[in-house]
């Protein structure tokens, strides 16, 4: 993709985030063995749940889809020199917006349902996404504390509306079920994969070629690496930041509206376990490229999958997943620390 | 519905003790940030403490003893993200969105293991309260700071310690040195790295008392995210508060109002829980909007790099 | 007698560079020592290594015979050494008492001394002959006066030896008198001084002896009396050295740039500009010298669009571009060399052909279509300027942070003469380059005025303005002093710089 296809050792080397990963792996193993777990049993169940038969790979990619398009959106701002950790908020309130498109319209064909949804769903993610935009951009307002608030304010919003408001009847805080007209068909039966997936693939492959092939693209990398500099030659930092804030916003929006669309059908209280956090450690494993996401995704998807059947077979708490994927953020971000202590490299 | 019920004594105790844990939590920010690392792992701190806290006290049947505990993780944390950041020039916002993650899952995990539930631990011994006669005899402010948990009394020691050691002495000199121009403080003979890494380690430890606050004084068991976004608010506090003691401590008083004006209205009946739950976050949000480039940040933040 | 302090075969060498290449240094107790050499000769790294700020390859330091080893600044200063940089390292937000006790404060207890400490000062204020307010801000003293601030420092440590790297950078003619004075008093109370200089003139007001470095290596050192300035300057750069470079031709008539009543707003951390009005000419080069800090840095940004001004109007060939954006005036062909290489200049984790497109990216041909970038034709470009600019680097995808300063200026050069250039703005533009890219750049300057082009030549470096330019406008605080052409006397330039009016310095 880039121009030349020469390759500078410090450019391409997958070393360190490889070794972070088994890293992570260790210490999780570590923390199970003291908390009285077998690491071989759980683990072995782990990968079995997500790579051990066709429904388990439908799981993996299943889980995968959206941690892939919340590692978009995070890639994209943080490209920019922006820390958009709100991406779980945004992915959220895209949900909800889908959901209630597909709910509310009618008699409209399914293609058109789905893609006016789906399109609903982004731009109130863009919208969400908008807010702390201006308030960095006009105001100075730190982008980590005010994304991070407009997250809290998606839950609890989208958990009122969900309980009040679109609540259906029963017991279970949901929405009715969107139209027939604008599901999203699956890709894989039995299992749960459906077209979100090819969306989520196709999306990491335009926001590769935005970045790298755009001039657009090109000067968000620029304002993200020296503003100053863009600046000086005549590139508008404001406008592309909040650009970039809007695109993030909306790749993440469309992500909450393909797992509604492609998987649960309707929106439901909690549906998310946080694949907002998971997109994070995701780009950063990714090395902030689109095509690292994809295969960074397909790991972390992994940790969600197989971690269900590991709960499901081991008793191993779920959240195993979440420490092992907060051990990957720190050690993957620190390639410093991997070359000096582990490979006793001495020339960085 | 009067205005009495909305603004009266208990509504201000309710701030005080709310503010707590936010006081605690502005002040280590602070402190790390004087030296040069933005602390985003307030949050995973402040929860890892809470957690420790309650299982220390569950197993050692002392509040004292979950305190330390507390301290400790408070501590380790800060060790992590002191170190990775300062010798080995990790992202600091990375390593403490990593540092939240890790909170929350192994704070989870560890609950789900020891109390077979994943949203809440057995009730432990929380930390006891102090009562001060002298303060009866005080007609308003009296009643107002009386009886609160020994903690409460620690978060005011804790800032006005602050304070002097800030503004007063030696250490704190070098501090902002460190902070503002590593460059200078270098070859005054200062040892950068251990400044830094001293301080960092010093502010997740009083990032860590917030969280014990919850677990031990406000609540008395451990809750599955029970600091609930107040590691981030405390940095908006720290930020309202110019990197100040006194800043931090008034600023987590104001957003510790909210808490508690959040929690009154909530028993009240009126709204829905979740709208009124939104109402500190949206708070803070306004704040930060009303900080038009007023801040100047005691620190560019960058990893010093000696040649 | 024992030399106070000496080096024997000291080397240390950076990726790619030999800076110091087995140096024998004797300084005598209570000397002037000059230590002269062009940009990247070796001088501060030499420096810089005794004060414990590098560690060298080989070779010994002795201080009164015995060797030491200097690992840091902090045992330098055991040592009695000391070193004021070219480059402050002053807390801003501290007051002066505190910037100088810094890591040997006064206590009382816990907590600081503060009534002890100014009482302590205060001594050795009156020692050093040297007069700055202790309760003041750092924040708000001239560069002057903080100077004097990082000498009482080393003062205060109790130097014995002190070291000076190129401290004139930053001061006015006056304040240069006024530094050699407070050499001369340090000399009486027995301090040893290194002077490190680039300024023969300099050199020869205060040294009693110099000692020249070229390339890495000692070329001699000479009592002051045996020197003369062009067996200096021979040593210093090896072959004859052109003290003026030829004219060129005389400037057009036509107005390029015009600026009238210009006042940009205040405010904090910046120098506001004041009733700015001058013309520049095709093929002039207007030069414009001030200590730097008088505004020269928002001057450069006011032209390019960077900064808006609060009253007044800038012309461009009689067009109004007041209030047009930056992009606009890189399309009429105003182009600027930053004075700030890596905050404006380069994007150092980009490679070469990216920094060489910026700000061209969104027209035709960099892009095909609406929004492609064509790669092809960017792979081209690049190459070809590579060529055109004597850019020596591997190839288009080397990352631009792994060339060498005068490489970077070039990419930065490269990029800004791309287009279709009518002004060219260039601030410092040979800070920090090795002499053949200096030489070179001053050269392009040259052709750019006899293309009758214009150029406004922002520099510290008194001598680069007089050697180049055929006008000099004297900025300070703001203000345009006056006007001088460039074979006025030097003195009459310190006054203008040093805030006089021009009627009082015609006078």
């Amino acid at each position: 993709m880039r121009f030349s296809l020469k390759k500078s050792p410090s450019h391409f080397s997958i070393l360190p985030e490889i070794i972070a990963i088994l890293l992570a792996f260790f210490i999780g193993a570590l923390i199970l063995l003291f908390s009285g777990y077998s690491p071989l049993v759980a683990f072995s169940a782990l990968f079995r749940g997500a790579f051990g038969s066709r429904n388990a790979w439908g799981q993996t990619l299943t889980q995968a889809t959206p941690i892939l398009f919340t590692a978009l959106a995070f890639l994209l701002t943080f490209r920019a020199g922006i820390f958009n950790i709100g991406v779980e908020g945004q992915f959220l309130m895209g949900a909800m917006a889908s959901a209630l498109a597909g709910i509310y319209f009618s008699g409209l064909p399914a293609p058109l349902h789905i893609a006016l949804s789906l399109f609903l769903g982004g731009a109130m993610g863009a919208l969400w996404g908008l807010i702390p935009a201006l308030l960095k951009v006009y105001l100075g307002a730190h982008e980590v504390i005010t994304t991070m608030m407009m997250s809290y304010i998606a839950s609890y919003l989208t958990s009122y509306m969900v309980n009040y408001p679109f609540k259906a009847p029963g017991w279970v805080a949901q929405t009715e079920p969107v139209a027939k007209t604008a599901l999203l068909p699956k890709i894989l039966p039995p299992t749960q994969l459906s077209l979100s997936f090819i969306i989520s693939l196709f999306l990491s492959l335009l926001v590769s070629f935005f970045l790298f092939h755009t001039y657009l693209g090109f000067q968000i990398r620029a304002v993200g690496l020296n503003p100053g500099v863009a600046e000086n030659r005549g590139i508008e930092i404001k406008n592309r930041q909040i650009l970039a804030f809007l695109l993030s916003g909306f790749i993440a929006g469309i992500g909450g509206g393909g797992e509604i669309l492609g998987v649960h059908g309707r929106f439901v209280d909690g549906f998310s376990p946080g694949y907002g956090w998971d997109g994070i450690a995701v780009s950063l494993v990714g090395k902030l490229h689109p095509g690292g996401c994809v295969l960074a995704s397909i790991l972390f998807g992994m940790l969600r999958a197989g971690g269900m059947t590991m709960t499901r077979v081991t008793k191993v708490p779920l959240d195993l997943s979440l420490i092992i994927q907060s051990l990957v953020i720190i050690l993957v971000s620190a390639p410093y620390f991997i070359k000096v202590v582990i490979l006793r490299k001495k020339d960085f | 519905m009067e205005i009495g019920t909305l603004f009266n004594l208990s509504i201000l105790q309710a701030t005080i003790r709310m503010a707590t844990p936010l006081t605690f939590a502005a002040l280590g920010g602070m402190f790390c940030e004087r030296a040069g690392v933005i602390n985003i792992g307030l949050e995973g701190i402040m929860l890892n403490s809470a957690f420790w806290a309650v299982f220390a006290a569950y197993f050692s049947g002392s509040s004292g003893v979950g305190f330390l505990a507390g301290v400790l993780s408070g501590m380790a944390l800060g060790a992590v993200l002191a170190i990775f950041t300062v010798k080995y020039y990790a992202d600091q916002i990375v390593i403490g969105t990593g540092i939240n993650i890790f909170g929350l899952g192994f704070s989870a995990f560890m609950c789900q293991k020891i109390w077979g539930s994943r949203g809440a631990s057995g009730a432990v011994a929380g930390l006891p309260s102090l009562s001060i006669p002298l303060l009866n005899k005080i007609p308003y402010l009296g009643p107002l700071l009386n009886n609160h948990s020994i903690l409460v009394y620690l978060s005011f020691l804790a800032f006005i310690f602050s304070h002097y050691l800030l503004f007063h002495t030696p250490w704190g000199l070098r501090l902002r040195a460190v902070g503002e121009n590593p460059q200078s403080a270098d070859t005054a003979g200062i040892n950068v790295h251990l400044y830094k890494i001293v301080f960092v380690i010093l502010g997740s430890t009083l990032a860590g008392l917030g969280g014990v606050f919850l677990s031990l004084a406000h609540l008395n068991f451990f809750a599955w995210g029970m600091t609930n976004g107040r590691g981030f608010i405390a940095l908006a506090a720290m930020i309202f508060g110019k990197w100040t003691p006194v800043g931090c401590f008034l600023a987590s008083l104001l957003f510790g109002f909210a808490d508690a004006l959040q929690m009154r209205i909530q028993t009240l009946g009126i709204l829905p829980p979740q709208i009124i739950l939104l109402l500190p976050y949206l708070i803070t949000i306004l704040v930060l909007a009303g900080l038009v480039g007023r801040a100047t940040p005691p620190s560019d933040y960058k990893p010093y790099i000696k040649k | 007698m024992p030399k106070i302090l000496q080096t024997i075969g000291l080397t240390k060498s950076f990726p790619g560079v030999l800076a110091n290449d087995h140096i024998d240094l004797e300084i005598e107790e209570g000397e002037i020592h000059g230590l002269l050499g062009e940009n990247g000769a070796g001088k501060s790294v030499l420096m810089s290594t005794i004060y414990g700020l590098y560690r060298p390859d080989e070779g010994k330091i002795l201080i009164r015979g015995k060797e030491v080893t200097i690992d840091s600044p902090h045992t330098a200063i055991q040592y009695g050494i000391g070193m004021v940089h070219q480059n402050l390292t002053l807390v801003s937000s501290f007051r002066v008492w505190e910037n100088i006790v810094l890591g040997k404060e006064i206590k009382k207890g816990l907590s600081l001394n503060e009534k002890e400490t100014l009482k302590k000062l205060e001594e050795l204020l009156k020692m050093a002959n040297l007069e700055v307010d202790l309760r003041a801000k750092t924040e708000e003293l001239f560069l002057g006066s903080q100077q004097r601030i990082e000498i009482l420092k080393i003062l205060y440590r109790g130097a014995e030896i002190l070291i000076f790297d190129e401290p004139t950078t930053i001061l006015t003619p006056q304040e240069v008198d006024q530094l050699i004075n407070t050499f001369r008093s340090l000399k009486k109370e027995g301090k040893t001084i290194i002077f490190i200089s680039h300024k023969l003139k300099e050199i020869f007001a205060v040294c009693d002896r110099v000692t020249v470095l070229r390339k890495g290596r000692k070329v001699g050192t000479l009592p002051i009396e045996e020197a003369a300035p062009e067996k200096l300057a021979e040593m210093m750069v090896g072959r004859d050295v052109l003290f003026s470079f030829p004219k060129g031709k005389k400037p057009g008539e036509e107005i390029i740039l015009k600026l009238e009543g210009i006042a940009t707003p205040v405010e904090k951390g910046k120098v506001a500009l004041q009733n700015i009005n001058f013309n520049l000419h095709v093929g002039e080069i207007l030069g414009i010298a001030g200590v730097e800090g008088n505004g020269q840095r928002e001057l450069a940004e006011l032209i390019v669009g960077l900064i808006k001004p609060r009253k007044g109007r800038i012309f461009f060939r009689g067009e109004d571009i007041t209030f047009l954006s930056t992009k606009e005036r890189i399309k009429r062909g105003i182009a600027h060399i930053p004075e700030d290489r890596m905050q404006r200049g380069i994007i150092s984790d980009f490679t070469v052909w990216e920094n060489l497109i910026i700000g061209f990216e969104d027209q035709p041909p960099f892009v095909k279509g609406k929004f492609t970038l064509n790669h092809s034709f960017l792979k081209q470009f690049s190459s070809q300027k590579i060529k055109e600019f004597e850019i020596d680097a591997p190839g288009n995808d080397v990352l631009v942070k792994n060339l060498s300063g005068g490489n970077q200026q070039r990419v930065v050069l490269a990029r800004e003469l791309s287009g279709n250039v009518v002004l060219l703005v260039a601030s410092q533009p040979t800070r920090g380059l090795d002499i053949a890219a200096t030489e070179y750049l001053r050269n392009k300057l040259l052709e750019l005025k006899n293309q009758d082009k214009g150029i406004i030549l922002i520099s510290a470096d008194l001598d680069e303005i007089r050697s180049l330019s055929d006008r000099v406008l004297v900025l300070y605080e703001g203000k345009i002093m006056g006007e001088l052409s460039p074979e006025s006397d030097e003195y009459q330039f310190g006054l203008l710089m040093g805030g006089k009016s021009i009627d009082e310095v015609l006078a």
